[in-house]
């Protein structure tokens, strides 16, 4: 019996900061922590994902969003080498993905599934504990102990996982995936199911992660969530609709655009927006609240409030007309021309 | 590639006692079914006329020895049906199936883990029974027993090969099952093949004299490594967690070919 895998070398530091663990040890940060191009994964006559082409910086905390069934589990499960693809390539930690590279890949990430999926008559000690033999950590009891403090379940640490509620349960699949200190963790719906408090103890320590450079790939149906913590997304609906920094999507998708609200309706508001050289186009959707699209916002402001006074309008107020990432997700998967397969 | 890691094999085998000793129904219908066999060797050894021969009591004795091949054979199966299935069900296997545990580890550990008890209560019988016949019987019938070496040999050597034949059954059905009840159910088939072996020898149609128990015992031992190894090669990761069968790839590069039987 031989343990001869390069990937399998068992941890000898205690920290899940250590960059000497098991997880570290062969990162180049030059390179990009995922790499995935044209991978497509078809079950029978269903695709659950198709030509899906992205990459993901060391250290980036990458959002992955999309409807239920778009696509999303399967991706994770793909790259964390539980699917064999289709067709595509992938480079996950460094390593191409591929059945030789199967235990070495897996070495290096941390995938946690939407359920926890815990021992539930194992303590939340014991659980851990098995999880760092299966990545073979030696000396796992200062690594255990660190992973706790992380989540804040230190005090619970000999309760069996079966007398928890859902988010503590939560919480012990989140420490899972730092037992074997990745380079890149897979997180499928980390906050579902969590109350406020508890959901934002996990996006803390995402952040912590992140400075401590592990890359995660975060799936998520929540939109501010994935807006506050990550630095770039993709929208999935089987086939990748886009991939962008969420501001950077914005701008992209929706036009620069003034809303303008005045106390009673305009008289002529065709004539008046027509004269102005910056609006594009325009449209009211109420009275008195007029949505204009400019090329130009700064530029276009003042000469807008001019000719609104100018005509006699009682002006309430102008302002820019904000999309947030919802908006951008919506106008994407909404889209019928690429309906899901 | 990478070879066996023992250390991985000893984590499953060690948190699979820790999942068993908590969970006391496991373990007591564990332990309860093996003593229903050990009743009828006992009465044998008490009605045996008093003016018998030696070769009198055998006819009493032996037949109910080797109906004690039927714990070995009988009682692992439903459990070693609910290894896979159970994680399964409790959804733990996608987590457990993200490390690095290779699925022969994963299918060692796990049937050593129901071999273990199996055997440590097989032989546990073993010894009460024999401690009874010293205890108890005649001196006919203590001869009767304890001069039949070949029949204790046979105990002793088929009763772990014969547990490993029914854990792999077990097993495959276990990783191909959907349903926890059809895999107790198909899982329970596992010891007709050795309930058919134990009536050969029972009924005398071949009589377990120390060349046919190697022959069986050697024969056991090459269908138990086969069989163990089909069912980890059964163990298709990708199956385990979406319930499908892995689509043919399309893939001519071998970039990603064969994932599905990682």
């Amino acid at each position: 019996m031989t343990s001869s895998a390069a990937g399998d070398q068992p941890a000898t530091s205690s920290s899940p900061s250590t960059s000497s663990d098991a997880g570290a040890t062969s990162r180049n940060d030059n390179e990009p922590a995922l790499v995935v191009k044209g991978l497509t994964k078809i079950f029978g006559d269903r695709t659950a994902f198709s030509d899906v082409s992205f990459e993901v910086a060391h250290g980036e905390v990458f959002g992955f969003l999309g409807p239920n069934g778009a696509g999303k589990t399967t991706t994770v499960r793909t790259l964390g080498t539980l699917i064999a693809p289709t067709s595509g390539s992938a480079i996950v930690a460094g390593i191409p993905l591929s059945a030789e590279n199967g235990v070495e890949i897996r070495q290096r990430i941390a995938i946690m599934p939407e359920s926890p999926g815990l021992y539930n008559r194992l303590s939340v000690t014991e659980n851990l504990e098995y999880f760092a033999a299966l990545f073979g950590l030696q000396h796992p009891a200062s690594r255990i102990e660190e992973a706790l403090d992380a989540v804040n379940l230190a005090d619970r640490a000999h309760d069996l996982c079966g007398g928890l509620s859902k988010g503590l349960r939560q919480r012990v699949g989140l420490a899972r995936t730092l037992m074997n200190d990745p380079q890149v963790m897979f997180l499928d719906e980390p906050t579902s199911g969590l109350d406020p408090v508890a959901a934002l103890e996990v996006h803390n320590l995402i952040n912590a992660l992140r400075q401590k450079g592990v890359t995660i790939f975060l799936t998520t149906h929540r939109l501010d969530e994935a807006e506050k913590l990550c630095d770039r997304v993709a929208i999935l609906n089987t086939s990748l609709r886009t991939v962008g920094r969420p501001a950077d999507l914005r701008t992209q998708l929706f036009h620069n655009a003034l809303i303008v609200r005045t106390l009673a309706t305009l008289k002529d508001p065709a004539s008046l927006f027509g004269g102005i050289a910056d609006i594009t186009d325009w449209h009211s959707s109420e009275p008195g609240r007029y949505e204009l699209a400019v090329s130009d916002i700064t530029r276009a402001a003042p000469v807008i409030v001019r000719a609104l006074v100018g005509a006699g309008a009682d002006v309430l107020s102008i302002g820019e007309d904000e999309h947030s990432l919802e908006d951008v997700y919506l106008a994407l998967v909404n889209e019928t021309s690429e309906a899901p397969q | 590639m990478t070879g066996f890691n023992s250390a991985r094999f000893m984590a499953v085998v060690k948190k699979e006692m820790r999942d068993y000793r908590r969970k006391r129904s496991i373990v007591v219908t564990m332990i309860i079914l093996p003593f229903m066999f050990l009743i009828e060797p006992v009465v044998a050894i008490f009605i045996v006329p008093a003016s018998s021969s030696v070769a009198g009591a055998r006819n009493y004795v032996v037949l109910p020895i080797i109906y004690l091949l039927l714990i070995p054979s009988i009682m692992p199966s439903t459990v070693a049906a609910f290894t896979v299935l159970g994680e399964r069900e409790q959804g733990t296997l996608e987590p457990l199936l993200t490390t690095p545990i290779s699925q022969e580890e994963f299918i060692a550990g796990k049937a050593a883990a129901v071999l273990l008890p199996t055997m440590v209560l097989s032989y546990s019988i073993y010894a009460l029974f024999l401690l009874a016949a010293e205890l108890f019987a005649t001196p006919v019938v203590s001869s009767a027993i304890f001069d039949q070496g070949a029949l204790l040999v046979v105990l002793i050597v088929l009763a772990p090969l014969l547990a490993c034949w029914s854990i792999a059954v077990g097993m495959a059905v276990s990783v191909r099952a959907n349903d926890i009840r059809v895999a107790q159910q198909l899982g329970s088939l596992a010891s007709i093949p050795p309930v058919v072996l134990i009536l050969i020898l029972a009924v005398g149609v071949l009589h377990p004299t120390m060349s046919v128990a190697l022959i069986f015992a050697l024969a056991l031992l090459a269908i138990d490594v086969r069989a163990i190894r089909i069912v980890a090669h059964m163990m298709n990761r990708e199956r385990l967690v979406t319930g499908s069968k892995a689509s043919p790839t399309r893939a001519t590069t071998g970039l990603v070919g064969r994932l599905r039987n990682r």
